[in-house]
């Protein structure tokens, strides 16, 4: 059972995605596991044949408890994934609110799909929602821990974002609909890339030691709607393109609020990134998730009087913030990723 | 298409991205993003969803059209009869 949060203890497995006798490959989806934050597929970190599953599907255990057996294969055939099953995603989230076995769901659309009312047939008695409890005290005990254990710094800054929302605007009209960029992933791109002039903020702590990592995976707060939040990785942003790396926020987004993240996504972040933007506030000061270093905040973007060329004009600007470990960083550090970032935002057209 | 069966699908297309919520409870006249709750994110996935659904493609200089269920629905009716983005 991996860890998929800094204090999780425990997960109950669903269901098995694969047999005894599958083959599987690093990546591929063995389970399906419910934790505090929905859902989440639990991938194979080795390539082999699985040999025997050892809990079944329904049981809670605790975190470090061996899941299954992989019988490792050098240089395994690449092989395709198993067939997932077809689960529409209401489906889906219904069932990990039902705390529903889909392995134990019987499809009835014509393709063979399970829909929620194949869910909520399977539910009865029903064992109550996802737990808002349980995921409002699992986010109290690492924020506490990280307000127990981590000296925060705190650093804001103004931004003027005329060139990057007039760039976007451009860039959009020419994007068809499902291609259109959002400017959280330009704030994600800056920030991947500011990380290069300041690596020291992307790192983890590994025991007594504070770890930089080499991959920038940015995790991306998400507020789910029935409320709580998540906020898994999106991997290597600093070496993808807007387009791509867009296409992996929004399928992100979308997963994180309707199960199916994949536990990689969730333990693996080296930074995160919040941003209130849409919900009113100018400034949010995150708190470092352990056992990350820094967060960066964004709030929503406001038409200010600004000073440019010594006249005041209306500008569009945004207030990026760092919260960061001061036994990792210091202010002066700090600093330089939040210039960093702004210059970054000031030549969008490069962020590609 | 009738302005009904437009409106149908608009909210439908927003049951998709807000299943919690109560659309029978919707105002039509009341500021949509707030009564959902909905972000940025939600925002271009219900344009994306718009254009799957009715093969309208609503640029981003049309999205305050949306600001209300109303306006979006008189909107979305122009555009199908040939109206170009405004």
């Amino acid at each position: 059972m991996p860890i998929l949060g800094a204090d999780m203890t425990a997960g109950t497995l669903i269901a098995w995605r694969v047999r005894p006798g599958d083959a599987v490959r690093r990546g591929d989806i063995l389970a399906e596991v419910e934790t505090d934050k929905g859902l989440i597929d639990v991938e194979a970190f080795v390539s082999g044949v699985v040999e025997k599953l050892l809990v079944g599907a329904g049981a809670t255990v605790p975190t470090g408890t061996v899941l299954a057996l992989i019988r490792e294969e050098a240089g395994a055939p690449a092989l395709a994934p198993p067939a997932r099953r077809k689960i529409s995603p209401l489906a889906r989230r219904l069932a990990g609110e039902l705390g529903v076995d889909l392995a134990t769901v019987t499809g009835t659309a014509a393709d063979g799909a399970i829909t929620s009312e194949d869910v909520a047939r399977a539910a009865a008695p029903a064992r109550g929602r996802v737990d808002l409890a349980r995921m409002r005290q699992t986010i109290g005990t690492a924020m506490a821990r990280s307000k127990r254990e981590i000296p925060h710094y705190y650093l804001a800054t103004t931004i003027d974002l005329a060139r990057a929302l007039a760039w976007l605007a451009e860039e959009n009209s020419r994007r068809p609909v499902i291609e259109r960029l959002l400017l959280g992933v330009l704030f994600i791109k800056a920030v991947a890339l500011a990380l290069g002039e300041v690596p020291e903020l992307n790192a983890v702590w590994k025991g007594d030691r504070p770890a930089r990592s080499a991959a920038v995976h940015v995790g991306v707060a998400v507020s789910l709607r029935q409320g709580g939040l998540v906020a898994p990785a999106l991997h290597d942003a600093d070496r993808r393109g807007l387009g791509d790396l867009m296409r992996g926020f929004r399928d992100l987004v979308q997963r994180a609020r309707t199960g199916g993240l994949r536990s990689s996504e969730l333990s693996d972040p080296t930074i995160t990134v919040t941003s209130l933007g849409d919900q009113g506030v100018e400034t949010v000061f995150g708190i470092v998730y352990p056992p990350q270093v820094a967060i960066v905040g964004f709030g929503r973007v406001v038409e200010r009087p600004w000073v440019v060329e010594g006249r005041v004009v209306p500008r569009p600007l945004v207030t990026a913030t760092l919260s960061a470990d001061h036994r990792v960083s210091d202010g002066h550090r700090g600093g330089r990723f939040l210039a960093a970032l702004d210059r970054l935002l000031q030549q969008p057209e490069r962020l590609g | 298409m009738t302005h009904d069966e437009i409106r149908a699908t608009v909210l439908r297309v927003l049951g998709e991205i807000a299943p919690e919520a109560d659309l029978a409870a919707l105002r039509d006249d009341v500021d949509l993003r707030e009564q959902l709750d909905l972000d940025s994110m939600d925002v271009l996935n219900f344009v994306v969803g718009i254009h799957g659904a009715l093969g309208v493609e609503v640029p981003e200089a049309d999205y305050p059209r949306f600001t209300t269920l109303a306006g979006g629905v008189e909107y979305l009716a122009a555009r199908r009869a040939g109206g170009a983005p405004a």
